[in-house]
């Protein structure tokens, strides 16, 4: 591709080789369990087998009696160790209805299949495993609470047993007189959905390798997380440590995909115990505690009601989400209020009033999943258009026209406030002409013809289409720091986290773009608390805007020292310089100029001699610049679907993407983003299922239950990309991380509602699976 | 050979097998698997575990040049027999093989965990198919899990692959 977005550009903009790849590509990558260090010791977890029990005792003389097992830890072994022997990680907001800290291990009560209790430390995993076997738990097991809307009703017993109610939060997102927009209108349409996303399932779990260096008193812990500056503040806390005394590290991250941002039990347990047994500590979680210790996303009821006018146009949205919370606050209430924000998003909406009741359940807490409540928002409201379009006689496309909002008015301030405060205001694009884009690649106009064709062959084919429009580049900043070493290498150091989003050939392209274009000169490290000061992390699609925009801002700072420098030192006017490869050059005479490394070591000073130049001393500058307003992107997919009505099954024939996430600065990342994005929301369409039985048990533990979208599953998928240059950063750029995934399963309802209109079924709930299918079907004919 | 209990997991044996050309001669517990063989006595790390059940494909090695899954053999099982894994695909510490070059070219892969099964399952495949459409390709796969690219780059970089080992380049 052409990097349109960065005319002048020699490396921006550019599908350059990816800096990752090398090792990765021979297998001699380093992820968490590549890790091995002299006398390490391996942990397996004790974990309930009960979504509810109260824990009468724990006997640990079984497993300390077999050898090779060095220790059982439970609480009371760690919270001699520990400031708190709780997590308290809960994001701020006024809504909290109780308090649900989880604690380091369970000691008197577990509510979820999963709970950790214990730690067996062993010679290898294999005797920590059998080890852990032999640790005895007494339980009492007590009332269980297996769904979120069930926990609701008066006479529920309660997820924790000394909790007064299973509320967790409640709040109402609103604006506008909603009350009086639906008593005027002419229309009214109401839904009640049910939408089920599950887990992350990165192809890596978590894990954990922690060494305790007892001559400079510094607890190294290399972590498979997307916080690691989050994990590092929240250890010195718990462990009543210096920053100094700890240092978290994210070596190769085998994929993230929201989970990874969470600290974790196991994180405490496996730092502390390094510490209190003298010896390095491993923990790699398997994928069966991937499924009932790792949080995830799972069911959402709404109930919704949209007004419209005679011609479709939105007066108003209210209703009532009921949000499956999980058994502790692993992060806050972001995944509900996520998606209540993302719902009217890409539509002009006056009044807006949606209430949000997070009810706890006796299962693993629920936490961001690429996405993070969008894909369910947009469903909502993209279910209540298709409906009212429906009763209206209007084209799906056409009441969504008519409804976006217009390019013209951009930057549209809405009335809505982020989950911190900050105004949402959509900064730029042209909501109408993406959608009309995939509407033309996919031949929306030439559909009716194509359906009548198959309906005469007795096949069912149908076409849908959603719009998000998606808050990214979440604030306030991230850190990057640039220096030209004496060698004339360049180092580069962030508190962005790499989990596979390409971040280190990112930032060494925004870098080399300034200082001389060549990529191979630049060594990037992300995730290091030790390299880089500050740092937030992985999530919300932000690192691209965060950190490549300061990283962006530091490499223009480094340029202009070496420019300089090297004028004072080769007596001609900076302007007249250039920077190519290693060298800084004089324009028009390349053989007059200097290495990098001559400049860098005239800048790094000699007692008793004057620096070059009047920039200071060293090439180097860091930056954090900071962005607060989100930078929106927009984006409209159109599905084309065959449904089997004798077997239920649902292919997808055709899949249209048209989106906007600003200048692109490595097109072919971007495409690669959101195609992962797309076969997520595949999966949640259609696939992934989370199942619980009625006693919280989950019966999806292992990938052969828990389906993955693999090749064969994947549709034709065709991509299309305008660019609208945000305002709001230098480079112009919008996240694009989770795009992919948030319109996929209600443009695939809305193809399957399509597909079965001779049949009145109504697509109310995701995933839809072959039996959902014929269930519906088998409603709406009987 | 020496006979074994059943359920005594100290039990160990020797084994003899080529992993990469070589050959690794030495006693590992008979409960080892493959893979924790491979990994950690022989430190070959490229070879990683998604699931541990057979399904996500990661661990794919070539035993005898067949794919399969490392998690779901133990060590004695390959006893007299030869391995490779993802670090013997290249030819050389500068050349790759051509898929690898292949998957590099056309961003075949993201976080690259997936990456080293991927890998091997096509080395195999390309052998017995060298000349494939896209839709064998999707098939042969279909028992890797990606969760980073949405697999289209991969079958792209599969099919440029194949025509170029056609091609003999």
């Amino acid at each position: 591709m052409t990097a349109s977005g960065f005319p002048n550009s020699r490396v921006i903009g550019h599908d350059v080789a990816r800096v990752e790849d090398e090792a990765l590509i021979r297998g001699v990558g380093r992820f968490v369990d590549d890790i091995v260090l002299p006398g390490m010791l391996h942990v397996a977890f004790v974990r309930s087998p009960h979504a509810h029990a109260a824990i009468l005792g724990i006997d640990p003389s079984g497993a300390l009696g077999m050898p090779g097992v060095h220790a059982v830890l439970t609480l009371a072994d760690l919270a001699p160790h520990l400031t708190d022997t709780r997590l308290v990680v809960a994001m701020p907001s006024p809504s909290y209805r109780q308090q649900l800290h989880r604690p380091v291990l369970a000691d008197r009560e577990v509510v979820h299949v999963g709970e950790p209790i214990a730690a067996v430390l062993a010679d290898s995993r294999y005797l920590a495993e059998d080890a852990a076997a032999l640790v005895d738990v007494d339980y009492d097991v007590l009332p269980v609470v297996a769904d979120c809307v069930a926990a609701l009703e008066p006479g529920s017993p309660t997820a924790h047993r000394d909790a007064s109610s299973n509320l967790v939060a409640e709040m109402t997102v609103e604006y506008g007189d909603v009350a009086a927009a639906f008593a005027a209108a002419p229309h009214r349409f109401r839904e009640r959905l049910w939408i089920h996303r599950g887990g992350s399932h990165s192809m890596e779990c978590r894990g954990l390798v922690a060494v305790h260096d007892v001559l400079e008193d510094r607890l190294t812990v290399w972590s498979s997380t997307q916080m690691p500056h989050a994990a590092h503040r929240l250890l010195c806390d718990i462990m009543g440590l210096g920053e100094r005394q700890i240092r978290v590290v994210t070596p190769d991250v085998g994929g993230g995909f929201g989970p990874k941002l969470i600290f974790y039990p196991e994180d405490v347990v496996v730092a502390v115990a390094a510490r209190l047994l003298g010896r390095p500590v491993k923990w790699i979680e398997d994928r069966r505690e991937h499924f009932v210790a790792t949080t995830q996303e799972r069911d959402q009821y709404w109930d919704v009601e949209l007004a419209t006018d005679d011609a479709g146009r939105v007066l108003g949205v209210r209703g009532l989400l009921v949000h499956d919370h999980g058994a502790w606050t692993a992060r806050g209430v972001n995944v509900p209020q996520g998606a209540v924000a993302a719902m009217p998003l890409a539509y002009v909406v006056p009044a807006y009033s949606m209430a949000i009741k997070a009810a706890a359940t006796n299962k693993v807490p629920v936490t961001p999943v690429r996405g993070a409540g969008q894909p369910q928002g947009v469903f909502a409201m993209e279910r209540l258009l298709d409906s009212a379009a429906r009763a209206l006689g209007l084209d799906r496309a056409e009441i969504r026209r008519r409804n976006l909002v217009p390019a013209e008015r951009m930057p549209y301030a809405t009335p809505m406030r982020t989950r911190g405060g900050i105004p949402v205001v959509l900064d730029s694009g042209d909501y109408p002409r993406c959608q009309q884009m995939a509407l033309d690649r996919a031949d929306w106009a030439g559909f009716t013809a194509r359906q009548q064709a198959a309906r005469a062959e007795g096949r069912y084919i149908g076409i849908g289409l959603a719009n998000y429009v998606e808050g990214t580049g979440r604030g306030p900043y991230e850190h990057v720091s640039v220096r030209i070493e004496p060698s004339g290498r360049i180092f580069v150091a962030t508190g962005a986290a790499a989990m596979g989003q390409s971040t280190q050939t990112m930032l060494a392209q925004i870098v080399a773009e300034q200082l001389g274009a060549d990529m191979s000169n630049i060594r990037v490290v992300t995730g290091d608390t030790a390299a880089a000061p500050l740092g937030i992390g992985g999530s919300n699609s932000r690192q691209a805007v965060l950190a490549g925009n300061s990283a962006h801002a530091a490499a223009i700072r480094v340029r202009e020292r070496v420019l300089e420098a090297a004028s004072q030192m080769l007596e001609v006017a900076a302007a007249d310089l250039e920077i190519e490869g290693q060298r800084v050059r004089l324009k028009g005479a390349e053989e007059v100029g200097l290495t990098l490394s001559q400049v860098a070591r005239a800048a790094a000073g000699q007692a008793g001699f004057s620096l070059p130049g009047q920039a200071g001393p060293g090439l180097a500058a860091s930056e954090e610049l900071v962005i607060d307003a989100m930078s929106y992107a927009n984006g409209s997919a159109v599905v084309e679907v065959e449904v089997d009505i004798g077997t239920g099954a649902i292919t997808i024939r055709n899949l249209v993407f048209a989106h906007d996430c600003g200048r692109a600065l490595h097109p072919r990342i971007v495409d690669g983003q959101l195609m992962g994005g797309i076969a997520h929301g595949i999966g949640n369409a259609l696939y992934e299922f989370m199942a619980y039985d009625e006693n919280a048990q989950p019966v999806t533990t292992t990938l052969a239950e828990y389906l993955l979208v693999t090749a064969t599953e994947m549709p034709p998928v065709t991509i299309l990309h305008m660019e609208s240059p945000t305002p709001l950063n230098p480079l112009g750029i919008k996240g694009v991380g989770e795009a992919g995934v948030i319109p996929i399963g209600a443009a695939v309802a809305s193809a399957v509602e399509h597909a079965l209109s001779s049949f009145g079924v109504r697509v109310n709930r995701l995933p839809l699976s072959p039996v959902d299918l014929l269930g519906l079907l088998n409603a709406a004919t009987a | 050979m020496t006979s074994v209990a059943v359920g005594d997991e100290t039990a160990m044996r020797r084994i003899g097998v080529t992993v990469n050309g070589t050959l690794q001669a030495g006693e590992v517990s008979v409960r080892l698997t493959l893979a924790d063989f491979l990994r950690q006595d022989l430190k070959l790390t490229g070879t990683h575990l998604g699931c541990e059940h057979g399904v996500c494909g990661a661990c794919t090695i070539l035993l005898d040049g067949r794919a399969v899954r490392a998690c779901l053999l133990l060590a004695v099982q390959v006893d007299g027999h030869s391995v490779t894994t993802v670090e013997g695909l290249a030819p050389s510490a500068t050349v790759l093989h051509p898929l690898q070059e292949a998957f590099c070219a056309h961003h075949g892969l993201q976080c690259g965990f997936c990456t080293p099964g991927m890998l091997t399952t096509l080395v195999e495949f390309l052998k017995d198919c060298p000349d494939p459409s896209a839709e064998e390709v999707r098939v042969a796969i279909s028992g890797n899990i990606c969760r980073c690219t949405g697999y289209d780059s991969i079958v792209e970089a599969t099919l440029s692959a194949a025509a170029n080992m056609r091609d003999g380049s």
